[in-house]
C-alpha cells in the first residue's frame, strides 16, 4: 500500500491513485471532508478579496475607487460568499472528517451523496460569481435579497438558481450527517456519550432541514415575481414585501445559529483538551445548544423591529430573544468552568478558542442589547449591527474553524504544523480583528448607516482604523495558508497518534495521518477513552 | 425617554455614563463620537442603552474576570494539576437564575420604552414622509386639527456634497461646512420644518422600494416601505438642525439620500407654513390660469 500515496497525500492507506478517481468520484469522508476544507478556504479567500474593497472605498471619506451600485454588488457578494462558501461548507468539511472518526464509523452513511452535495457546490459558486462579469453586473440588493430592491437586479434567476444549488448541497449533507450519527455509531457509543461536536452536528443539521426550504420557496417567489408575474411581494398586485421578510428570516436566523452551534461543539472539544480537564456539566451542553435550536426558531422578527410589526409583536420578539441569552449564557460559563482547575497550556488551537469565548461573548453583549426593542429602532441598519455579526461570525464561527484546523491538522496531515507560525497567525490576526470590528461599534452609534459607500467626515476616524485592522486582518490570513501549507507538504515533525497530550476521543486512537479507511470493524468502547465517558451524574 | 419608569431607574446610570463618555447632548454625528445621542425628542432609548450597555460591561468583568484569573492561576507551567470534578448543581442553578433575573428587569424597562413609542394618540400635526429612490418627499397633512393644503416638496442630497461624492471628483469633503459643522453628505436641498414642543405623527411610505427613515436625534427610524403606512412619533425639545440618512438598502445611491429636520419655535413654523401655502396657492392659480386643472401637489 505504500505506493498508494499520491502527490496530494501522503500515506492514504488505500486511497485510489488516480487523481479523477480520487477526487471527483471520491465517496471517501476524509477525501471529502478535505475538499470542503479546501473548496471554503478558497472562498473564505474570495470573500475577503470583496471586503478589502469594501474596507478601502471606505478608507476615508469621498468616492476614490468604485462606483456605489458595485460597492452594493460587493456588500451582498462578500455576505453571500462568507455565509454559503466559506463558514457553511467549512463545519460541513469538518463534519466529513470528524464525525465518522469520533462515533467510530467506516465512513459516512450515505457516501455517493456525500460526493454529490459536495460536487454541487463549486458549480453553484462559479454561477454565483460569474454574475459579476454580466452585464447588469451581480446581485446587489444586499444578501438579505430584500424585494422590491432585489428585483430590480438582473442577475435575479443566476443568484436564485445558485442558492437553490447551495440548499440542496446543504440538505444533502445534513441527511448524511443525521443518518451517519443515528445509524453508524460504534456499538457502546451512546447518544450521551458521543463529543458534543457531534451532538452539536447533529442538532446543526435539523435546523437546516427545517429552514434551507424555507429559503428556496423564499427566493423561488421572488423568481416568479420577477418573471412569471405572480405578486407575493409586490404591493402594487396586492402582495406583501414584509411577507418576503418573515419568510426569509424564518430562515435567517436559525441560520446564523447553523454558523454557530458547531462552533460550539468545536470550542468544546478543545478546551477540555488543553485544560486536561473534562468539560464541565456535558449534559447542560448538549441541552443547551438543543434549547438554542429551539428559540432560534421563534425570534425571526427581532431583524424587522424597525418594519412597523405591531407592538404585541415586537414585545413577543422581543421577550423571546432575550432568553436566547440565557442558554448562551450557560454555555460560556461551562467553558469557564472548564478552565477553572485544569492545568492548562496555549497551544495554538487554545489561543483560538479563548479568543473565540471572550470575543463571541462580546458578539452576544452587543446582541443583547439588539434584542431591546426599542434601542433597536437607534441600533438597527448601523454599523453597530455590523459590528455585531462580525463578532460572532468572524471571532465567533471563523476562529472556531482556525482552532479546529490547528487542533486536526496533525491527524489530517501526520505532521505538526509550526507551533511558532500559528501563534504568530493567532496574534496577528486576534489584534487586527478588534482593530477592525470593535471601532464599528462606535460608528454605528454614532449614526453610520451600514452597506453606504460613502460618509461624513464625523465617521472619518474610526473608518481609517477599522479598515487599517481589515487590511492587516486580511494579510493575516496569508500566514494560516502558509503554515497549513508548510504542515502538510514540508513540516519535518511528525504527528503522534495522540497529538495533544489531554485529547481524549476515538479519533485520537487511529494513526495520524489517518488511514484512508478507519473502524473497518467497529472498535471496542472504553469509556475512560473517550471524552465525555462517565455520564454518571 | 417617556416612560418614568425607565427614567427614574436609570437616573444613577446615566450619571455614570456621562462621566465615562463625556456629555451626549449633541443631535447629529460628530468627530470621534463613541456612544449613542440622548436625543433631543421627549421619546429616547438612550436611558435603556445604557443600563443595557452597562449590564454588559459587568457581566463581561466578571466573566473575562474569571477566565483571566483561571488562564493565570491554572496553568500547567506553574504545575497546576487537573482536578476530576466536572459539575455542580448550585453553580448551574445561579448562572441561570441570575441572568433570568437581569432579563426580566431588561425586559420591563424596554416594554415601556415600547408602549410609549407605540402610542401616536394627541398628535398636534401629521406628516407624510415618502422614500422614493433616492431622495424623500414631505406632505404636511394636518397641524392643530386643521387640514393643511398643498404644503409639500422633495428633499434631496444638497448639490455640493452631490458633486463631491462622485467617484473621483477630486473635491474635498472637509470643505462641505455649514456653521462650522461639516455637513458632507448630510445637507439637503429642502429640509423638513417643523415646530418645537408639538407631538408630530409621521406617516411613513415607500414610494418604490424599501427605505428608512432615520434621524438619530429623534432616537428612532422607521421603514418606508410600499403598500404600508407605517406611523411613529415625535415630541422636539430643543430648537436645531438634526440630520441622519436612509437607513435600508435601497440601489446605488442608498448612501446619498440624507434627511434634515429643521426644529423651530411654533410661531415661526407657522409662519413658514403660511408662506409655503400662500406660495402653493399662487403656483396653484398660475397654473390654472395657463393650462387646465393641477396636478395634486399631495402625493
Ligand atoms: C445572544 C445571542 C444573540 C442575540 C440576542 C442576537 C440578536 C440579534 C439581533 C436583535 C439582530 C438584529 C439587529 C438589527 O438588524 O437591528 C441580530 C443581527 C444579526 N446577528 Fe445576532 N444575535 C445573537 C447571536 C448571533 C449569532 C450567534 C450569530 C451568528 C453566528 C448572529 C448573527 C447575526 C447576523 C448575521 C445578523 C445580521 C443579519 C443582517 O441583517 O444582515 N447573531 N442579532
Ligand atoms: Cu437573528
Ligand atoms: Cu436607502
Amino acid at each position: 500500500m505504500a505506493h498508494a500515496a499520491t502527490h496530494d497525500h501522503h500515506d492514504h492507506h488505500g486511497a485510489p491513485q488516480s487523481f479523477i478517481q480520487r477526487w471527483l468520484l471520491s465517496t471517501n469522508h476524509k477525501d471529502i471532508g478535505t475538499l470542503y476544507l479546501i473548496f471554503s478556504l478558497t472562498m473564505f479567500f474570495i470573500g475577503g478579496a470583496f471586503a478589502m474593497v469594501i474596507r478601502a472605498e471606505l478608507f476615508k471619506p469621498g468616492m476614490q475607487l468604485v462606483q456605489p451600485y458595485f460597492f452594493n454588488e460587493m456588500t451582498t457578494m462578500h455576505a453571500l460568499v462568507m455565509i454559503f462558501g466559506a463558514i457553511m461548507p467549512a463545519f460541513v468539511g469538518l463534519a466529513n472528517w470528524m464525525v465518522p472518526l469520533m462515533v467510530g464509523a467506516p465512513d459516512m452513511a450515505l457516501p455517493r451523496m456525500n460526493n454529490l452535495s459536495f460536487w454541487i457546490l463549486p458549480f453553484a459558486f462559479i454561477m454565483l460569481l460569474s454574475t459579476l462579469f454580466m452585464p447588469g453586473g451581480g446581485p446587489a440588493g444586499g444578501w438579505t435579497m430584500y424585494p422590491p430592491l432585489s428585483l430590480q437586479g438582473e442577475s435575479v434567476a443566476y443568484v436564485i438558481f445558485a442558492i437553490h444549488l447551495m440548499g440542496i448541497s446543504s440538505i444533502m449533507g445534513a441527511i448524511n450527517i443525521i443518518a451517519t450519527i443515528l445509524n453508524m455509531r460504534a456499538p457502546g457509543m451512546d447518544l450521551l456519550k458521543m463529543p458534543v461536536f457531534v451532538w452539536s452536528w447533529l442538532i446543526t443539521a435539523f435546523l437546516l432541514i427545517a429552514v434551507m426550504p424555507v429559503l428556496a420557496g423564499a427566493v423561488t417567489m421572488l423568481l416568479t415575481d420577477k418573471y412569471f408575474g405572480t405578486n407575493f411581494f409586490n404591493a402594487a398586485g396586492g402582495g406583501d414585501p414584509v411577507l418576503y421578510q418573515h419568510i426569509f428570516w424564518f430562515f435567517g436566523h436559525p441560520e446564523v445559529y447553523i454558523m454557530i452551534l458547531p462552533a460550539f461543539g468545536i470550542i468544546s472539544e478543545i478546551i477540555p483538551t488543553f485544560s486536561r480537564k473534562p468539560i464541565f456539566g456535558y449534559r447542560a451542553m448538549v441541552f443547551a445548544i438543543a434549547s438554542i435550536a429551539f428559540l432560534s426558531f421563534i425570534v425571526w422578527a427581532h431583524h424587522m423591529f424597525a418594519v412597523g410589526l405591531p407592538m404585541g409583536a415586537e414585545m413577543f420578539f422581543m421577550y423571546a430573544t432575550m432568553l436566547i441569552a440565557v442558554p448562551t449564557g450557560v454555555k460560556v460559563f461551562n467553558w469557564v468552568s472548564t478552565m477553572w482547575g485544569g492545568s492548562m497550556t496555549f497551544e495554538t488551537p487554545m489561543l483560538f478558542s479563548i479568543a473565540f469565548v471572550i470575543l463571541f461573548t462580546i458578539g452576544g453583549f452587543s446582541g443583547l442589547m439588539l434584542a431591546l426593542a426599542p434601542a433597536d429602532f437607534q441600533y438597527h441598519d448601523t454599523y453597530f449591527v455590523v459590528a455585531h455579526f462580525h463578532y460572532v461570525l468572524v471571532t465567533g464561527a471563523a476562529f472556531s474553524i482556525m482552532a479546529a484546523a490547528y487542533y486536526w491538522l496533525p491527524k489530517w496531515s501526520g505532521n505538526m504544523y509550526s507551533e511558532t507560525w500559528g501563534k504568530i497567525h493567532f496574534w496577528s490576526s486576534v489584534i487586527s480583528v478588534n482593530v477592525l470590528f470593535f471601532p464599528q461599534h462606535f460608528l454605528g452609534l454614532a449614526g453610520m448607516p451600514r452597506r453606504i459607500p460613502d460618509y461624513n467626515v464625523a465617521f472619518a476616524n474610526f473608518n481609517m482604523i477599522s479598515s487599517i485592522g481589515g487590511f492587516w486582518f486580511g494579510a493575516s490570513q496569508l500566514i494560516f495558508l502558509g503554515v497549513i501549507i508548510h504542515c502538510v507538504y514540508f513540516a519535518k515533525k511528525k504527528a503522534a497518534d495522540r497529538s495533544w497530550e489531554g485529547a481524549k476521543g476515538l479519533e485520537w486512537t487511529v494513526p495520524s495521518p489517518a488511514p484512508h479507511h478507519t473502524f473497518d470493524v467497529p472498535p471496542v468502547i472504553h469509556d475512560d477513552e473517550l471524552a465525555h465517558g462517565h455520564t454518571d451524574h | 425617554m417617556t416612560s418614568g419608569v425607565i427614567r427614574r431607574s436609570v437616573t444613577a446610570w446615566a450619571a455614570v455614563a456621562f462621566a465615562t463618555f463625556g456629555t451626549a447632548a449633541w443631535g447629529n454625528p460628530e468627530p470621534n463620537q463613541l456612544n449613542m445621542t440622548k436625543g433631543v425628542s421627549e421619546w429616547s432609548p438612550y436611558a435603556l442603552h445604557m443600563v443595557g450597555l452597562w449590564v454588559c460591561v459587568a457581566i463581561g468583568i466578571l466573566v473575562f474576570g474569571a477566565m483571566f484569573i483561571a488562564m493565570f492561576r491554572f496553568r500547567k507551567s506553574r504545575g497546576a494539576v487537573a482536578e476530576k470534578w466536572t459539575h455542580s448543581t448550585k453553580l448551574e442553578i445561579v448562572w441561570t437564575v441570575v441572568p433570568v433575573i437581569i432579563l426580566i428587569v431588561l425586559a420591563r424597562l424596554a416594554t415601556g420604552g415600547l408602549t410609549s413609542f407605540a402610542d401616536t394618540t394627541g398628535s398636534e400635526m401629521t406628516i407624510k414622509v415618502t422614500g422614493y429612490q433616492w431622495k424623500w418627499r414631505y406632505d404636511y397633512v394636518d397641524y392643530k386639527g386643521k387640514a393643511v393644503e398643498q404644503v409639500g416638496f422633495v428633499s434631496r442630497l444638497e448639490e455640493s456634497s452631490d458633486r463631491t461624492r462622485q467617484l473621483k471628483s477630486n473635491l474635498d469633503p472637509e470643505k462641505i461646512k455649514v456653521d462650522g459643522y461639516n455637513t458632507y453628505l448630510l445637507d439637503v436641498d429642502k429640509p423638513l420644518v417643523v415646530p418645537i414642543h408639538t407631538k408630530i405623527r409621521f406617516v411613513i411610505v415607500g414610494g418604490d422600494v424599501i427605505h428608512s427613515w432615520w434621524v438619530p436625534a429623534l432616537g428612532w427610524k422607521m421603514d418606508a416601505i410600499p403598500g404600508i403606512a407605517n406611523a411613529a412619533w415625535t415630541n422636539i425639545k430643543e430648537p436645531g438642525v438634526y440630520r441622519g440618512q436612509c437607513a435600508e438598502l435601497c440601489g446605488q445611491d442608498h448612501g446619498f439620500m440624507p434627511i434634515v429636520v429643521k426644529a423651530v419655535p411654533k410661531a415661526e413654523f407657522e409662519q413658514w407654513l403660511a408662506t409655503q401655502q400662500e406660495e402653493a396657492k399662487a403656483a396653484k392659480a398660475q397654473q390654472t390660469a395657463q393650462t387646465a386643472p393641477a396636478p395634486a401637489n399631495q402625493g
